[in-house]
């Protein structure tokens, strides 16, 4: 299965942010731990992971920081900030209203798979 | 992984770090915050028993088609494709720490400049009188530029004394050849030294600029490059003091303090002076801010140019009308001819010379053909002149200086039209160009320094 693009575009901030307010993390092991979260099913190329980053960073949802990696290379590691940390709570509630609405609308769907066809009124 | 293949991978690492560190939008701190995700990757996909060549196709796969990247990146940081001016890298460390010292050593020496310039007036020497303006006016170029100079030295590291013993034996000369020379007040042979000082001084601007390169083409060429930066730098910079003068002038106006005196004074001078290396020390610490604004300027005008000189000789012909050169008439077309080397060069200084010949340098070659012929008219026209009432010394500095720029025209035109049959490279025609640039100096060291005792300080 393949989730559209803007699903993608739309639902990174939470994910990022979500991911970030566990520890902080640099890109790499951002998209690792999408994979492992989604079971694969999140396909995001790893570039654009990136442009996300930078954008939450300008927001100030988040903020970078050069280190030394183990490697002995220098790596850039975010941390979320206290103001992206109420982004995510304001996300969190967005997307559970958005949540609780489709399911509704799945249950009801589900209703009209399982009973017979409701009779045209006035007959 | 074996050394072998560790060596292709930094191999294939560095070309594809290259390769997107020529996108606008991508800086090189992201390009090294991609480069850490890339190796991650790699290094991932290897433990997982992927050689090296394979690891780095898919990393490179999976981060994604780099236009795309680009433009991404471009969308979020839409402010980059405006190329800002960006003085102190954000980086830290070596190269913040060398721009830093490089802008406080060129502030240093603008203050120099500054100062040098009201020295005189210690001396009692102040703006008012005739021959108080022209002792500033024949050491203008003194004030100033042996400061540019000595920037340029210590900004490439020119400490070797054969060439610091010539800069400073040159400057010496031509402080003695300003002042010594009895020249009778208003005279003409005074006009012109005043004039052409600078030029001749300018080279030893460019010699000490290209920092032991003036010997190589690519050294004398950055030079042209530096001299039309550097003129539009610092036309912005006088527009923008032209805007701040008069709001000083205006807001102490209102408080009934009249702030004349310290305008033409100090401001004025002192601000004139420094503006010269601050506008050198902008255009060499970013040379991609206004990058290419003198190759732009040009091509928008060489068709104009162009179309004014056809247009000039087709109604000189037509008409059949004589050309009245007088002394204005000279020096106005001087001008002219200076405007057309300008755009000569500044589109030569911007072209690549491995493009094949195209449209604009058809056009470059109306331009100098026509402008050729122009001169020739002019040159006609002194010649006749000279013929009818004698030598002068605007006559014969004109002819020279009309001279010159017939042979380089000419030879440009040659060198050009075999490049558009493909008889010859667009290189010959950039060494022409700054092979011939010492040939100006000279003239104008000859104006300078023989002209005065010839013509009997006239």
């Amino acid at each position: 299965m393949e989730i559209n693009k803007d699903l993608i575009g739309a639902s990174s901030t939470p994910i990022v942010l979500a991911i970030l307010a566990n520890e902080d993390g640099y890109g790499y092991a951002i998209l690792k731990r999408v994979r492992a979260l989604s079971g694969g099913r999140l396909a995001w190329t790893d570039g654009m992971l990136y442009p996300v980053l930078h954008r939450l960073e300008r927001l100030g949802h988040i903020k970078a920081r050069w280190e030394v990696a183990e490697t002995g290379r220098r790596r850039k590691y975010y941390r979320i900030t206290p103001g992206g940390r109420d982004q995510l709570a304001e996300e969190r509630k967005q997307w559970q209203a958005v949540d609780a609405t489709l399911r509704g609308i799945w249950r009801s769907l589900d209703q009209f798979d399982d009973s017979p066809a409701p009779l045209p009124q006035g007959s | 992984m074996t050394a072998d293949q560790m060596n292709s991978l930094e191999e294939q690492i560095d070309r594809w770090r290259e390769y997107l560190r020529r996108r606008q939008a991508i800086h090189a701190v992201d390009v090294a915050e991609l480069e850490d995700h890339l190796r991650e990757q790699i290094s991932g996909l290897v433990d997982a028993g992927l050689d090296a060549d394979e690891a780095f196709l898919v990393a490179i796969k999976r981060l994604g088609n780099l236009d795309a990247l680009s433009r991404e990146f471009a969308h979020e940081h839409s402010d980059r494709l405006w190329k800002q001016l960006v003085v102190f890298p954000s980086d830290t460390g070596a190269p913040r720490a060398r721009a830093r010292t490089n802008a406080l050593v060129a502030f240093g020496f603008a203050a120099a400049a500054a100062i040098a310039i009201k020295v005189p007036a210690l001396f009692g020497l102040g703006w008012d009188q005739d021959a108080e303006i022209i002792f500033y006016l024949r050491n203008i170029s003194l004030f100033v530029l042996p400061f540019l100079t000595a920037y340029f030295v210590w900004k490439r590291q020119l400490f070797d004394i054969s060439t610091l013993r010539w800069v400073v034996a040159a400057f010496v000369v031509a402080a003695i050849f300003a002042n010594v020379y009895p020249f009778a007040s208003g005279g003409h042979t005074q006009v012109l030294a005043v004039l052409h000082l600078p030029m001749a001084l300018w080279m030893i601007v460019g010699v000490a600029y290209a920092g032991g390169r003036w010997n190589q083409v690519a050294g004398r060429m950055d030079f042209i490059r530096f001299t039309g930066e550097l003129f539009i730098y610092y036309v912005l910079i006088a527009m923008g003091g032209g805007v701040f003068t008069g709001f000083l002038a205006l807001i102490f106006q209102a408080i009934g303090m009249d702030m004349e005196i310290f305008i033409t004074q100090w401001l004025l001078p002192s601000g004139a002076a420094g503006a010269v290396l601050v506008g050198a020390w902008l255009v060499e610490a970013k040379q991609g801010a206004i990058e290419n604004m003198a190759p732009v300027l040009t091509r928008l005008f060489t068709p104009l140019f162009a179309l004014l000189f056809v247009a000039f000789l087709a109604a000189l012909v037509w008409t059949g009308r004589g050309m009245n050169i007088d002394r204005d008439m000279l020096i106005a077309f001087d001008l002219l001819l200076v405007v057309v080397l300008g755009l000569l060069l500044y589109s030569i200084s911007a072209r690549d010379p491995s493009q094949p010949p195209g449209m604009f340098d058809v056009l470059q070659v109306v331009l100098v053909v026509s402008a050729l012929l122009v001169d020739a008219a002019t040159l006609w026209a002194i010649a006749a002149r000279i013929s009818e009432f004698g030598f002068s010394p605007n006559r014969v500095a004109a002819l020279g200086e009309n001279i010159i720029f017939l042979v380089n025209l000419t030879w440009a035109a040659v060198l050009y039209i075999r490049f558009l049959r493909r008889r010859g490279t667009f290189s010959a025609l950039e060494a022409w160009q700054t092979n011939y640039i010492p040939v100006y100096a000279l003239w104008a060291a000859i104006v300078v320094i023989i002209f005065p005792p010839v013509f009997g300080y006239l």
